[in-house]
């Protein structure tokens, strides 16, 4: 679902009253008005990290749902093992990595604006952070990750292991989704294809990359700071 | 399309990843993205697939022609009853509704194409790859057989030690994630073409009824399909990778599952439904010369279906205990949502009402949707109420609910829709006379096939169950049903051979033929690629209809000498002078990398899958460094 995002930038048909040759490629460009004043991409792109919060929402309801039970089903016998979330977790280390990608959310923005200003140097020194930032959070969830595999937690072990790997796994596929998104915007402006007209693109890269922080920040609250029952 | 003048092509050799310039052939409808066409091909793809989801239907009512029938072994009847409701929803009701939102919208409110042509493109092919990679299981011997709502822990139980010893889910649970990638795209697609891409003046109370319903419809899929989609990742999980999401025996809550299929299943209903209220209120006013009968409730009523369609799922799982306060919850929404149900149906009862009513093929088919909508609406308020819903749960009286929603509703309305536009995409009209031997076998068939079923429903007979024991007193009233369903057979064939016998015929149409009232009907008949040579200017609802007639001092129609439609102009330019979008590939190779992904995940080849991707990566990058256009020739 996530790739479909990246055609956001594909043809708006010619609504420019014909006769325009040439006019109209870009859904955005040209200046051509559209009914809401919002241009075709950016809607798009809204609409479908709209149909996202959904899909996060289902992700996060059965998390919830399941959140604790493994530890109160190994006390009242139905399981024998039940790994505890808290001896698990290093909160310090995912702090750290969770911060630097809300910094990157900061990136995002300076890029944008050095792009908007026609700076496109600097563009491509904020964008080139934002994707390494990107890439160190996702790091640091390899790390995890392998940490926790080495202590013995499955993705088979309880719904513990089901849920956690399964959501945050999908949330490091967007990232990870979101880091080639980047790669390629810093590509296109290395051949000089992308500038200050074409703002809107990385706009509309930087709404999709705001919206997986701001599910990382829902996640990181309910997987790891909200306390655990002893 | 301009014509590519020769000399360019001789002097330039063509570059890399240029695109296709065919706009005619048999070829072009591969590479094509224009919205007519791309329309047609999902109308006729999802026709196929009603074929299909038709001999399913056939086959499971000879195994119930008697008690105790021998034709299907359960495991087989398990296999096609799964299959029929998976295509009937996901591969006919679906598709049909963008098929028809594809043609029309676009023509509807004045624009030239959708918002991204080449986005509606990739959402066909992903529909027809995801469609063939679910036929596909039949060849692995493992078709989808766990219901098309596939329950857990039935569907998620790894193959090891499961209950459905074959593939099957796992074709169902990838299948439907493709498909939805499909319907996102599509949804997406239509909001931002109707939000941004309406002609000067049609604001959005002046946007034709149908334009409404298929921007609910597209809100509704993008709002709906993603839990369904969390779902089914589960699932495959807990079968491929041990997951615990639906294992009970390690604290995993297989009613999880029903919740979230249900939050996707309730909406979609009224997804399958919409468009079938849109239509009639399209037809019905023609064909009444009257105008829809307050256009504005029959709107909000829709949003109100679109919203309170949010809170009725748990309807679907009363007999799962979830308590008395939850149940009377969702049995109030329930009940509640009839309301502006209900007032749709009046409203197109006024329209009628007193209308210089001519009763084409198109208004029998309107005509039998109110009536037999509102038969299944009826039973379905019945649903309701949670006693009596407990009583009826898994027995044929809610397969005979549905079927008249569904069939009596969605279906009706679309042949409605078939007869209404076939003019208006392809030139000539469908016979009228085959047409109504169409309707009247339809009408008898569906009813001699869904009735008796709320009667075996309400004395016990269960759905899904591959027989039945003799001495029920069932045997006649299974009888009438299986003639009932050969006789929707027949009528479906009728259709068919009126297809062709009435393209061969060739009875041109005008390109008003039927006194119109919406923007499409002022454009010539079959409409040309670029829709409008001007964009219309809007001043009111029902706009082609008022620049056609005025009324005189006693409020007769009186009508005007111009007539309103700019057919003419065309005759005068032939529109080469208006830029569109070329023709792509690129969509169509995105598409295909997800069937190879969806192989390699069903059988767990990664290699596979790493192929699938490959391929989807490639297409995506030709797509995106493409050229705008064919050739830099102006």
């Amino acid at each position: 679902m996530t790739a479909v995002a990246e055609e956001a930038p594909a043809l708006g048909a010619g609504h420019d009253g014909g006769g325009h040759d040439g006019a109209g490629h870009d859904g955005s460009d040209h200046g051509h008005t559209t009914n809401t004043g919002v241009s075709n991409t950016k809607l798009a792109i809204w609409a479908f990290l709209s149909s996202e919060c959904l899909f996060f929402g289902s992700f996060i309801a059965s998390y919830l749902l399941y959140r604790g039970r493994d530890t109160n089903f190994q006390k009242a016998g139905l399981i024998k093992t039940a790994f505890k979330p808290q001896e698990l977790f290093n909160i310090p280390f995912t702090s750290a990595t969770s911060f630097i990608l809300l910094m990157s959310s900061l990136t995002m923005v300076l890029a944008l604006a050095a792009l908007q200003r026609g700076d496109e140097r600097r563009f491509r020194i904020w964008i080139a952070s934002t994707a390494l930032f990107g890439l160190t959070f996702i790091s640091g969830q390899v790390f995890e990750f392998t940490e926790f595999y080495q202590k013995g937690l499955r993705l088979s072990s309880g719904t513990f292991g089901s849920t956690f790997f399964v959501m945050t796994g999908l949330h490091g596929a967007h990232v990870t989704v979101g880091i080639f998104w980047l790669l390629s915007l810093y590509q296109r402006s290395l051949q000089g294809k992308l500038g200050p007209e074409k703002a809107e693109a990385v706009e509309v890269a930087g709404l999709y990359w705001h919206f997986v922080d701001i599910v990382w920040i829902l996640i990181f609250t309910v997987v790891y700071l909200v306390p655990y029952h002893k | 399309m301009t014509t590519v003048e020769h000399s360019a092509v001789i002097a330039q050799p063509r570059p890399l990843l240029a695109r296709p310039t065919k706009t005619s052939g048999w070829t072009s409808w591969f590479t094509t993205i224009d919205h007519k066409k791309i329309g047609i091909m999902y109308g006729a793809t999802a026709l196929i697939f009603l074929v299909a989801g038709g001999i399913e239907a056939l086959l499971i009512r000879l195994q119930l022609w008697r008690p105790n029938g021998t034709i299907l072994t359960a495991a087989t009847y398990n296999q096609l009853f799964t299959m029929h409701g998976t295509t009937m929803v996901f591969l006919v009701g679906m598709p049909l509704a963008v098929a028809f939102g594809n043609f029309l919208v676009p023509l509807m409110i004045g624009a030239r194409d959708v918002a991204f042509p080449r986005i509606n493109m990739l959402g066909y092919w992903v529909f027809l790859f995801g469609g063939i990679f679910l036929y596909s299981s039949f060849l692995f011997g493992s078709a989808p057989n766990g219901g098309w709502f596939g329950y857990t822990p039935l569907t998620s139980t790894p193959l090891a030690h499961g209950f459905l010893p074959s593939r099957g889910p796992d074709f169902w649970a990838v299948g439907l994630i493709m498909l939805g990638i499909g319907s996102v795209t599509s949804g997406v697609n239509f909001i931002v073409t109707i939000l941004n891409m309406r002609a000067p003046g049609m604001t959005l109370l002046r946007m034709p009824v149908f334009v409404w319903m298929t921007f609910i419809i597209a809100m509704l899929t993008l709002f709906a399909l993603p839990p369904v989609t969390a779902a089914l990742i589960q699932v495959y999980m807990d079968r491929n990778f041990g997951t615990n999401f639906f294992n009970a025996a390690q604290g995993g809550d297989p009613l999880l599952y029903q919740h979230l299929f249900w939050l996707f299943g309730h909406p979609e209903v009224y997804i399958l439904i919409l468009p079938g209220m849109g239509i009639v209120s399209e037809t019905l006013p023609v064909f009444s010369r009257k105008p829809l009968f307050g256009a504005r409730v029959v709107v909000m009523s829709g949003i109100a279906i679109g919203f309170v369609g949010w809170g009725v799922w748990v309807h679907h799982m009363y007999a799962t205990g979830l308590g008395p306060a939850t149940t009377t919850g969702f049995g109030i929404a329930t009940m509640a949502i009839a309301v502006p149900t209900g007032v749709k149906i009046f409203n197109w009862l006024g329209t009628v009402w007193g209308g210089a009513v001519r009763l084409t093929t198109s208004m029998l088919f309107s005509l039998g949707f109110i009536a037999m909508f509102t038969l299944g609406g009826l039973s379905g308020v019945m649903h309701s109420i949670v006693p009596s819903n407990a009583q009826q749960h898994d027995t044929y009286f809610v397969v005979a609910h549905f079927h008249y929603v569904l069939f009596g509703g969605l279906v009706f309305a679309i042949f409605s829709g078939f007869y209404y536009w076939w003019p208006k995409a392809f030139g000539h009209f469908l016979s009228e006379k085959m047409g109504k031997i169409n309707f009247w076998l339809l009408f008898i068939g569906f009813n001699l096939t869904f009735f008796p079923m709320h009667i075996v429903g309400l004395q016990g007979m269960p759905r899904r169950t591959y027989t039945y024991g003799a001495g029920h007193g069932w045997e006649l009233l299974n009888q009438m049903e299986t003639v009932g369903a050969f006789i929707i057979a027949l009528s479906v064939l009728v259709f068919f051979v009126n297809v062709i016998a009435s393209r061969i015929r060739n009875d041109v149409a005008p390109a008003d033929p039927w006194d119109g009232r919406t923007l499409e009907w002022s454009i010539p008949s079959p409409v040309p690629a670029y829709n409008f040579l001007e964009i219309p200017e809007v001043h009111e609802f029902d706009d082609f209809w008022h620049k056609k007639y005025t009324e005189d001092e006693e409020g007769r129609l009186v009508r005007l000498p111009s007539g309103g439609s700019d057919a003419g102009q065309h005759e005068v330019s032939d529109g080469s002078h208006i830029h569109l979008p070329s023709p792509s590939y690129w969509p169509m190779v995105f598409a295909l990398g997800l069937p190879i992904s969806g192989y390699g995940f069903v059988f767990k080849n990664w290699l596979l899958v790493g192929v699938g991707v490959a391929v989807l990566m490639f297409g995506l990058t030709a797509w995106l460094i493409e050229p705008d256009t064919a050739h830099e020739d102006h």
